[in-house]
């Protein structure tokens, strides 16, 4: 029962990659007059941003890079100093706490924003969130308001098609502005080229843990990708790293290598991971032979393995439907539940763990009755719950408790032998 | 002749249980866990051993359960509480169904078949509901843990809990006092709000009889009495049940003794 430490190309591209990138943010906040625009990760639209070489920045990454190195406590403790509650989301508040500290971290000096971009897709903490940003720089925030996803069906309406591409073109005229130049419609056209290029590798990497073993836990390891896929993707860089990272993949599929010494089990897994604890909660997995085959959050900014690619040809009309449709956070629970039943047929998944967090109220409300769901359709699921910024909130005894029964219990029973669905 | 052992390492007090090949209950041990869990789970195992006169090399294999499991040292394996818990339920009532497990800082349901965990549910991080939450009442009001059972069976007109969290108990019980409320009633409340706090507990994995009542708590008459009157349906309650744990652990390490003879 051990996990292979893997270190491969992509490990070593992406700390690369990501290192220019929070240098340029640092450059940026030093004065380098590139513009910086701070946006949130559901359906970020990040190419339209490219077209006008603003760097995107996401508070909710700075966040939780704060948090896996184990320093997002004392920020959060100075945004509760502020006044914020403690039941309030721990990103915003770790975020807050951040920017008065004068964002300043360990991974980059974070640029004041010229550009507050918050695209409402289902969290409304967020627009707040935004809302007290706009409030502390003194900067205006740019409200991009997106429909939630209101049929089982899950396509939106024309209607709401068209409401979002008017917003985004309010958007680029706002853009303009920022940066004194008109968009140029073949950077743009280049950008979302880009971007589909890489989602179509991201999907393709996704598909190929449906082998067994899985060349790479869709969890734990799919974080590493995650990065690039939203602070690098429109670029000639991001496309480079998804590139290498298929072909690792590829050849690890080829090997039969996976990310641990045997698979014993398969589940796919709801919800984002607590960084504070990252390491810890890894090796509660990792000790029963279990790995991630696919994961709901890694569809947090964007859904592309059931078949969503941008299109050049249709530029604004693609990123409108990336944030619309094709990211977990503007779908409805009928779509949450058909993506996860989606993953454990397909998949060829054993189980089901969701992990809910405390601070997230609206993402986590209904995570009850999607365990209730799930384990009528004879899926065995487990529902534990801590937070994604806030280490305290994580109980590692109770947490390693109720992991170890539940394999226990799955070890004895038949969905070791088969999927579930 | 060999034996097996199971050493319970709970919150509160430790478990120590020593069977032999026909599955037969030689020697129970129960110690304070205290702040040394490690020295918890040696006295436990070492008061069982001496309480039957069992040398140490005749126990073939020792199962380590609770949240101290993996503190027991001379374990051979760990298995959560959980899957001990449906493992001796199965054995001392084998048609159990449901395990309503109520102990020191937890409160469990457990959905069994054959002895083997379908689900199951816990507290969160809380005391609520729990023996933590009944020995606090209990301390408010003056009484030993082990009477308030039998106290509230006297209750005429049970109060109403506003509250079922361990923190706030304390002071709801002594506005009741101050009201003049009886002992017995304010039991009585006591143990109606956790037996309904409890069972909605176990509704989330099915109430399905037949039902088997673990943990300390089930050693209180006023809390079966109560889940009984609630559910509308028996409960089995053994007087082992304090030990379900350790017996769980202990049967765990006769099949992996077994198991690890067969080759």
């Amino acid at each position: 029962m051990a996990e292979i430490q893997y270190q491969g190309r992509l490990h070593h591209l992406q700390k690369e990659l990501m290192a220019e990138y929070y240098a340029a943010l640092t450059a940026s906040a030093h004065g380098s007059g590139v513009p910086a625009a701070y946006l949130l990760i559901g359906g970020n639209p990040v190419e339209l941003l490219r077209a006008f070489d603003i760097l995107p920045v996401f508070p909710e990454v700075n966040a939780l890079q704060i948090a896996v190195k184990k320093q997002s406590l004392p920020y959060i403790q100075a945004a509760e100093f502020m006044g914020y509650s403690s039941d309030n989301c721990a990103y915003v508040k770790a975020d807050i706490g951040l920017y008065f500290a004068g964002r300043k971290t360990p991974f980059a000096t974070i640029p004041e924003p010229s550009l507050l971009l918050c695209n409402y897709v289902g969290c409304n903490v967020y627009m707040d969130w935004f809302g007290h940003l706009a409030e502390y720089t003194g900067r205006p925030t740019f409200q991009l308001d997106i429909p939630f996803i209101r049929t089982q069906a899950g396509a939106p309406s024309k209607g709401d098609v068209e409401y979002v591409m008017r917003q985004l073109e309010r958007l680029v005229e706002r853009c303009e502005e920022i940066t004194g130049r008109k968009l140029d419609e073949d950077r743009l056209r280049e950008s979302v080229r880009l971007s589909s290029l890489t989602g179509e590798l991201w999907s393709k990497i996704k598909h190929l843990t449906k082998h067994a073993p899985a060349p790479y836990d869709a969890y734990f390891d799919s974080v590493t990708m995650m990065a690039p896929l939203y602070c690098l993707r429109g670029t000639a860089q991001g496309l480079a790293f998804f590139e290498t990272a298929y072909a690792e993949m590829t050849e690890r599929v080829a090997a039969g290598q996976g990310p641990l010494e045997a698979e014993r089990f398969r589940f796919v897994i709801e919800g984002p991971p607590p960084w504070p604890h990252l390491r810890t909660f890894r090796d509660m997995f990792t000790r029963w032979n279990a790995v991630a085959v696919a994961s709901t959050y890694s569809t947090v900014g964007g859904l592309w393995e059931f078949g969503f690619t941008h299109d050049p040809d249709r530029p604004m009309e693609s990123i409108a439907c990336h944030l619309l449709e094709w990211n977990l956070t503007n779908r409805n629970f009928l779509q949450r539940y058909q993506q996860i039943e989606r993953y454990l047929s397909e998949w060829q998944a054993h189980a089901l763990v969701i992990h809910s967090v405390k601070s997230c109220r609206l993402f986590s409300a209904g995570q009850g009755d999607m365990r209730e769901y799930f384990a009528k359709l004879g899926v065995p699921t487990l529902l534990i719950e801590s937070d994604l910024e806030d280490p305290r909130y994580f109980s590692e005894a109770q947490m390693r408790n109720r992991i170890d029964a539940f394999f226990e219990s799955a070890g004895h029973r038949s969905i070791a032998q088969g999927a579930a669905l | 002749m060999k034996y097996f052992a199971g050493v319970d390492v709970g919150s509160t007090q430790t478990k120590c249980v020593i069977i032999d090949a026909e599955r037969r209950i030689v020697a129970r041990a129960l110690v304070d866990t205290g702040s040394n869990v490690v020295r918890a789970s040696d006295r436990g195992f070492a008061a069982a051993l001496e309480a039957r006169m069992i040398a140490r090399e005749r126990v073939a294999c020792v199962v380590g359960t609770g949240y101290g499991r993996f503190k027991v040292s001379f374990g051979d394996l760990q298995i959560t509480e959980i899957t001990c818990h449906a493992k001796a339920a199965w054995l001392l009532f084998p048609g159990t169904k449901t395990v309503i497990d109520m102990g020191g800082q937890d409160a469990k349901a457990i959905s069994v078949r054959d002895g083997e965990v379908v689900d199951f549910v816990m507290n969160d991080k809380c005391a609520a509901g729990t023996g933590r939450f009944l020995s606090t009442a209990a301390e408010a009001l003056g009484l030993g843990l082990e009477d308030i059972g039998a106290i509230s069976l006297r209750a005429r007109n049970p109060v109403r809990l506003s509250t079922v969290c361990t923190v706030f108990v304390e002071s709801d019980i002594m506005a009741y006092v101050a009201q003049g409320k009886k002992t017995e009633d304010i039991l009585g409340g006591i143990h109606s709000a956790i037996a309904a706090r409890t069972i909605a507990l176990a509704r989330r994995v099915g109430l399905e009889p037949e039902f088997t009542f673990t943990g300390g708590v089930s050693l209180n008459v006023g809390m079966v009495k109560m889940l009984e009157e609630k559910l509308g349906h028996s409960l089995n309650v053994s007087a082992d049940s304090h030990y379900m744990g350790a017996i769980g652990a202990a049967l765990f390490a006769m099949e992996h003794a077994l198991a690890r003879a067969a080759g």
